[in-house]
């Protein structure tokens, strides 16, 4: 746990008073204290191409009166320093007056161990790693003409003060390993990207040996699309495969349902709460409390435990994800989805790990109804417009389907959809939901955090294919 | 007030002597101050504001040809010194690489002449709130108008870069940035869209009022899309998704893809990329240019450079390490391309927009569908169907793909270029894409 005041002239006591003080007459607001640790070492075309560390400190002070937000933001912790916010958060709320809510739920569940991932493994040992993956990538088959592997890790200390001197703490490890291979063969080139990560550390994923699989995942998906022809064109049925492909339930759904969008009532869900917005069979939950994953959290960035939160219910849209500020607005409560990249930024209300919970019909007779349509086995990023409802996101596996049976790979392709009909066009719901290896970040008005997915396979009737072959 | 030259100069010279006497061959440092608010409006009342001041330190130490780095936004003494001290650690377990190296002396810029980067005009938040106030109420003149946000965001930045062999310099920049994203509905559908200016001097911003009705105007047109077959029909960008091809084109010259092999433009220099008629530049000293530079990240002076000549790729964009690497000198691209265009074509937009009898007009991609390898291109797209030089009605939930090598050759560009951003293009058409709809 980093202690952000034996290195400054401002004391614990100076910054319970002043927080106190600035946020006496708002409705909500906090000083949001951070120190992170990181380090980033990459081999690329058969070299150490760089080791990177970084140390970053610093305080968010955010003050909110009605549905005005104020927040300033230095990296330097000083008793000036935190004056001088205080002093641009009262002028910029001067005119408002609130009433502080000091209520804040409490939880003793932790999600993940407070360790330094860093510390953990020496250099040394990380750089062996890297090139054992470069020569056994190498070794493994003649075209492998470019290998690309990183380690990244970090630890993320925040506190928070409230007013009236409560504060809530938490470490936050996080890891990822990510191998990416370029092959070539007669005159063709593609590559495969694998990953895995999450809020443990190193050793915990790197056991047995487990980087060979990292590898063999990015070869098998480069090796695929050697092969692969141009993807079709228009309307079609398509399955996708479970886990990580679920980033079209975020993109689709999990982005509409966030909470500013709909106090703000641009999001194509902001008039659809309660009512039917999938088939039967489609549950939908975000999820904050799994034990170490990449988008778990034990508190969120205001100090809110994180939970299992329902978003769509056998086809019911029950919930939205809130943060503080949302939530008292819309008249309901924080669901521990307030979040932020960094103490740069404004919490916003995020997505945590977004799953849809299995069904019970089989991967295998989804692909066995299809007369012609696409497999889609692995994505590469999404994107969506929330207003429009409008979401795509990229393959980077996928293989055409023609009378049931599974045919030759197709080229990346674009894959565009409508967020509140593509739910009803969900007709068979797998049983074999499976988690996402952990690499996923979702940005959102320039802040980038880190979430999970999950998703059994899945029959979608009818979405478009943005390939070339008409 | 932004940290001045003194400051920035004293604490980078105090980490370059540390590293050298803690036993670094070479070092280089960064030292940059930056200061930021922003206003934030929505529904023509004020809804957020926010300051930054950040500074940040990044340190490279070399030991012959190992090298590692380090980055931190606390500059105290103590805590430079505890950092610099893991980062030499580092560096002498990091294998070598006998491309590392300081850039070439001869290559570091000697002479800088002012771009008039800098704008020292404060802009009160008081002037941006009525500044915003105007935007918004013009934005919301139409009842199809039902939520507008805007912001304006006033930067101040100052920065040194210093290195071992002597190089040391910086300079001041300015950024006022202002947007206005507005959501209109009707009994179809809900659609939003925006517009935004940003310029390094307060006095060349867009008209608030100018800025509102446009953003309302692009969002008004875009109501009761239609979706269109599948087909293929010769697709023009709008410029502000024209630009987005120089980016990739960009990307795929960056000498860090060319010696990784990593991109479909790998050895084609002196050889056609794109049709004849296509002239690409990167020119570094533009007046007050958004992505204008003295010197590019490792101090190395920026020359203007001819990327495309009549469709033949001249030159790639060359940084230190990746030069030695394919055996060419730095052209003062390490950290990308400064101000970035097409040269105008020799066709007027009304000309370019009824040159085919049916074409798509394109106002918004979406999706991360550049496979710079490949050349594969697919997004997800929004525009408008254009029938005989009319615009008929909006389009969307389609997507649109081809080749970059094939787009490239089959480009034709619009006489109507304009600088206003870092990278600008005039409006552009694309014959033999694909467009994937129902």
């Amino acid at each position: 746990m980093s202690n952000f005041f034996n290195k400054s002239d401002l004391t614990r006591q100076d910054a319970d008073k002043l927080v106190s003080e600035t946020l006496n007459n708002c409705d909500d607001g906090e000083l949001y204290l951070e120190e992170s640790k990181s380090e980033s070492i990459l081999l690329d075309d058969n070299k150490i191409k760089s080791s990177n560390y970084s140390s970053d400190l610093g305080f968010g002070f955010r003050a909110i009166s009605n549905e005005v937000v104020a927040y300033s933001y230095s990296n330097e912790i000083s008793k000036d320093s935190l004056k001088n916010s205080s002093e641009n958060l009262k002028s910029t709320l001067k005119s408002i007056k609130g009433i502080y809510n000091h209520e804040i739920p409490k939880s003793n569940k932790k999600f993940y161990k407070d360790i330094n991932p860093i510390e953990q493994k020496t250099l040394d040992s990380k750089l062996e790693v890297l090139n054992k993956v470069n020569d056994f990538l190498r070794k493994k088959d003649g075209s492998v003409k470019q290998v690309t592997a990183s380690f990244a890790g970090e630890q993320k200390s925040i506190e928070i003060i409230r007013s009236g001197g409560e504060a809530l703490t938490d470490v936050r490890p996080l890891i990822r390993f990510n191998v990416s291979v370029m092959l070539e063969k007669n005159g063709r080139k593609e590559t495969g990207v694998y990953g895995i990560g999450g809020r443990q550390s190193y050793d915990d994923y790197l056991k047995n040996d487990n980087w060979k699989n990292v590898c063999e995942e990015a070869f098998r998906i480069a090796s695929v699309n050697l092969e692969s022809k141009p993807a079709p064109a228009g309307e079609m049925k398509v399955v996708l495969g479970p886990g990580w492909p679920a980033i079209l339930i975020h993109e689709a759904i999990g982005h509409g349902l966030e909470g500013d969008f709909n106090r703000k009532k641009t999001s194509a869900f902001h008039d659809l709460m309660g009512e039917k917005v999938a088939n039967e069979g489609v549950t939908i939950v975000d999820d904050g409390t799994i034990d170490n994953r990449r988008g778990s959290l034990t508190i969120d960035d205001e100090g809110t435990p994180t939970e299992r939160t329902v978003l769509i219910e056998n086809g019911i849209l029950k919930n939205f994800m809130q943060d503080r500020h949302n939530a008292r607005l819309m008249n309901t409560r924080s669901t521990g989805s307030g979040r932020r990249e960094n103490y740069r930024h404004i919490v916003l209300p995020r997505m945590r790990n977004t799953m849809m919970l299995s069904g019970n019909q089989t991967q295998d007779e989804m692909i066995k109804s299809v007369d012609k349509g696409i497999f889609a086995v692995s994505f590469g990023g999404g994107q969506v417009d929330i207003t429009s409802g409008k979401f795509v996101f990229n393959c980077t596996e996928a293989y055409e389907i023609n009378n049931g049976k599974i045919g030759s790979p197709i080229k990346g392709a674009t894959l565009i959809g409508d967020g509140p009909s593509i739910l009803k066009e969900v007709s068979m719901v797998g049983n074999d939901m499976m988690l996402d290896p952990g690499i996923g970040t979702c940005g959102k008005a320039g802040q980038g955090v880190p979430v999970g997915v999950a998703q059994p396979s899945i029959l979608i009737d009818k979405m478009t294919v943005g390939g070339t072959k008409l | 007030m932004v940290k001045d030259q003194e400051f920035l100069k004293s604490k980078a010279s105090y980490c370059l002597d540390l590293a050298k006497k803690m036993g670094a061959t070479d070092a280089s440092v960064t030292v940059g101050h930056s200061i930021s608010e922003t206003v934030n409006f929505r529904n023509k009342s004020l809804e957020a504001s926010d300051r930054s001041d950040g500074l940040a330190l990044s340190i490279d130490t070399y030991l012959g040809k190992s090298r590692s780095s380090i980055s931190s936004s606390n500059l105290q003494d103590e805590n430079i010194k505890t950092l610099i001290e893991k980062c030499f650690e580092t560096t002498k377990i990091t294998p070598e690489d006998e491309f590392n190296s300081l850039p070439d002396k001869n290559l570091l810029a000697k002479q800088i002449g002012s771009l008039n980067l800098y704008d020292e005009t404060r802009f009160e938040n008081d002037k941006k709130i009525k500044y915003l106030k105007d935007l918004e109420e013009s934005a919301s003149t139409d009842n199809q108008i039902i939520n507008t946000e805007s912001s304006f965001t006033e930067n101040k930045s100052n920065f040194i870069l210093a290195n071992s062999d002597g190089f040391c310099d910086g300079y001041k920049t300015s950024s006022f940035t202002t947007s206005c994203v507005t959501v209109a509905k009707d009994e179809n559908s809900m659609e939003r869209d925006y517009e935004f200016s940003s310029k390094r001097h307060l006095s060349d911003i867009k008209q608030a009022i100018d800025l509102g009705n446009k953003a309302a105007k692009q969002t008004i047109r875009k109501l009761s899309p239609k979706k269109i077959g599948s087909d293929k029909i010769s697709i023009i960008f709008d410029k502000r998704i024209s630009k987005g091809m120089l980016s990739a084109f960009a990307s795929a010259i960056s000498a860090s893809a060319i010696a990784r092999g990593t991109s479909f433009l790998k050895d084609k220099i002196d050889q056609q990329v794109f049709a004849n008629s296509i002239n690409v530049i990167d020119k570094p000293d533009i007046i007050k240019g958004m992505g204008s530079q003295n010197f590019d990240s490792e101090g190395v002076n920026s020359n203007t450079l001819q990327l495309i000549e009549n469709g033949i790729l001249k030159n790639y964009l060359v940084d230190t390490y990746n030069g030695k690497k394919l055996n060419l000198k730095s052209n003062g691209r390490s950290g990308g391309t400064t101000n970035l265009y097409f040269e105008k074509g020799n066709i007027s937009y009304e000309d370019l927009i009824k040159k085919n009898s049916r074409s798509l007009y394109i106002t918004e991609t979406i999706g991360h569908g550049s496979n710079l390898v490949t050349g594969d291109y697919s997004v997800g797209a929004t525009g408008f169907l254009v029938e005989d030089g009319e615009f008929k009605y909006p389009v969307n939930e389609i997507t649109i793909a081809g080749n970059f090598k094939d787009m490239f050759k089959n480009i034709t560009l619009a006489n109507d270029l304009e600088f206003e951003y870092s990278v600008n293009s005039p409006t552009m058409m694309i014959e033999g894409m694909t467009v994937a709809g129902k």
